[in-house]
């Protein structure tokens, strides 16, 4: 009867430091954004979002951060844009062309997941060194090539792993009916995966837009939206970096509300891509 | 694969035959591309690589690497290149991290795979992944508008007036921008991480050895605690060892928070300097002090391969824990 009462006593232990845990991670979540929300909501007025900085922005007088948003939107697309058109074939020959479980391809995993984990600020230095030895300055292109190798890994891997969840026999029937291995790439698997494939495509979507680390010194930052890809860009992880270093409330202020707009991006993105994936197990044959 | 299944009509034979010629040729160009991609992440990986060694290489000619990396000062204009501040700041905000991370995600992977509701799982889950999204800059900025303030203002006096006879807990800095406060963010940025992959490996193992062990008597804790922690301990630790290596590259929320003071910490309430830190805060504008490029591109390359060797055991480990490649 006593050891029962201590295994009780050991559950209930367990269970309560478990419930602690869950109550930090989802309390912090919250306070987050929480936090976001009463400093950033204020700051968001219809001209901090359809303005570019004006004279004396930084010192808080009238702008707002569109140069910003905008070229975070340029830097992300052509990024994820670069980093899709290897991502797919890549993938695609990661589980259509290779066996799936030949060496070869376990290397390449290996060697994805190690690209993975580099931090972003290494992608950052080594962007900077290419773009100097190039001659390149600072620009919406540097930033773009930089941000589709740290977005590179992440898409290939995710859409690898969709592509593992295709159903074999439908393959199998279109080699049955003579369809070569492109044809069946393009005509069977890409449209029966294509929601998982947009699923992964947003999520490093999502990761390139909020990085700020890659794009520090290879985008650099400008008051203009950018006209060529020759142009510097400027980026909301980097505008809220910068204008939270300045000295005046006003422009901190500022900062809150550019927080809060990424996060928001960055939220819809999610959102919008557990959505779409789970259209895609409604209809999909398993 | 056999194409010559079809039977077409004598006429049409050879429009088929060009046709299916053409078929064939566009697939022998498509095979050979698409293996040839599968090269080119190994590629950028030697490419990033060389390229780190090749710019550091001279100040790794001109130092001896004990210097180097047991230097404690760190002087650009003068040629004197210490790395030991920036890896001691470094060690230490990782260090704390981890160890206010790993048992709360470990202990919520526990409660999510074996007590959760199945409703409660699709509704915590979310919201982790939530978490994970958000960008570190935001992470960053609550770190000052939240942390920094509460370390200054309450835990840092509060501790040097109760504690502060003990080593690492004295505070000479009042401004709250400390290694605490950067180890806290940090935390709470690599929880989702280690969370997700603890998950996966504890689904791995099969429902059979929970039904056994609750069916000769044993409570839901004693299950998990002899019957499954056994089985999966090595996956739970390579999970941690990905946390502690994506904390370790983590920038711009830690530089953020942390005080940026290249002198070697004394305690969690002193101001530190990391290495991505220091990468990121003296990037672009090194070009005038010689070497200085190099000695930025030598830390590059030294944050590479510590995340490299932590990511390379941690992968191994997870391989053979749940039968795939890390997710």
């Amino acid at each position: 009867m006593k050891k029962l009462t201590r295994r009780r006593l050991e559950e209930s232990i367990a269970l309560g430091f478990m419930y602690i845990s869950l109550g930090l991670v989802t309390g912090a979540l919250g306070w987050i954004l929480l936090t976001l929300i009463i400093k950033g909501a204020p700051a968001l007025t219809w001209s901090m979002v359809s303005q570019v900085p004006q004279g004396g922005f930084y010192l808080g007088k009238e702008g707002g951060i569109l140069n910003a948003i905008i070229g975070s939107l340029y830097l992300a697309l052509g990024g994820t844009m670069l980093a899709l058109l290897f991502s797919l074939p890549i993938s695609l020959g990661l589980n259509v062309y290779i066996h799936r479980k030949a060496k070869w391809a376990l290397i390449v995993r290996s060697i994805l997941d190690v690209l993975w984990g580099i931090p972003s600020i290494v992608y950052g230095a080594f962007g900077f060194t290419i773009m100097l030895a190039l001659g390149m300055r600072a620009s919406l292109l540097a930033g773009i090539i930089t941000l589709a190798l740290v977005e590179l890994p992440i898409m290939i891997r995710s859409m690898d792993e969709v592509l593992r969840l295709m159903p074999r026999d439908i393959e199998h029937a279109s080699y049955g009916l003579g369809a070569t291995r492109i044809e069946t790439a393009f005509r069977v698997i890409l449209p029966q995966m294509l929601p998982g494939l947009v699923t992964a495509a947003m999520l490093a979507f999502g990761r390139g837009i909020g990085d700020a680390a890659s794009v520090l010194f290879t985008a650099g930052y400008t008051d203009r939206i950018p006209t060529s890809l020759m142009d510097p860009t400027a980026s909301l992880p980097l505008a809220v970096f910068f204008q939270l270093s300045m000295p005046y409330p006003e422009v901190q202020k500022r900062a809150y509300g550019a927080a809060l707009i990424l996060t928001i991006i960055v939220l819809l993105i999610s959102i919008l891509s557990r959505w779409i994936a789970s259209r895609v197990s409604r209809y999909s044959v398993k | 694969m056999d194409l010559q299944a079809t039977q077409p009509q004598p006429t049409d034979q050879r429009a088929a035959g060009k046709i299916l010629a053409s078929r064939q040729r566009t697939e022998r160009r498509a095979s050979v591309l698409f293996k040839g991609l599968t090269l080119f992440p190994i590629l950028i990986f030697l490419v990033i690589l060389v390229v780190l060694i090749a710019r550091s290489l001279p100040i790794l000619q001109q130092k001896s690497l004990t210097d180097l990396l047991f230097g404690q000062i760190w002087r650009p204009s003068e040629g004197v290149f210490g790395f030991l501040p920036f890896i001691a700041g470094s060690l230490w905000v990782t260090g704390i991290a981890i160890l206010l991370a790993a048992p709360v995600s470990i202990l919520c992977a526990i409660f999510l795979s074996e007590y959760a509701k199945p409703v409660v799982r699709t509704t915590i889950k979310p919201l982790i992944d939530i978490l994970a999204a958000i960008p570190s800059v935001v992470y960053g900025l609550w770190g000052v508008l939240v942390i920094v303030p509460w370390v200054g203002d309450s835990f840092a006096p509060f501790v040097e007036s109760t504690l502060g006879f003990l080593p690492f807990l004295q505070s000479k800095n009042p401004t709250g921008y400390s290694i605490l406060s950067g180890a806290i963010v940090l935390a709470v940025m690599v929880t989702p991480f280690i969370i997700a992959i603890s998950y996966e490996v504890m689904r791995t193992v099969p429902r059979g050895y929970h039904e056994a062990s609750l069916a000769v008597g044993a409570t839901r804790w004693q299950t998990v605690r002899y019957v499954i922690f056994p089985r999966v301990a090595s996956g739970l630790a390579a999970g941690v060892v990905l946390g502690i290596s994506r904390a370790f590259g983590e920038t711009m929320a830690v530089l953020m928070v942390v005080g940026n003071n290249p002198n070697i910490p004394k305690s969690i309430l002193d101001a530190a300097y990391p290495l991505p830190a220091l990468i990121a805060n003296n990037y672009g504008e090194m070009m005038s002090i010689p070497l200085y490029d190099a000695a930025l591109l030598g830390s590059a390359l030294l944050l590479l391969i510590i995340v490299l060797i932590f990511n390379v055991l941690a992968t191994l480990v997870l391989r053979k824990v749940t039968g795939k490649g890390q997710e």
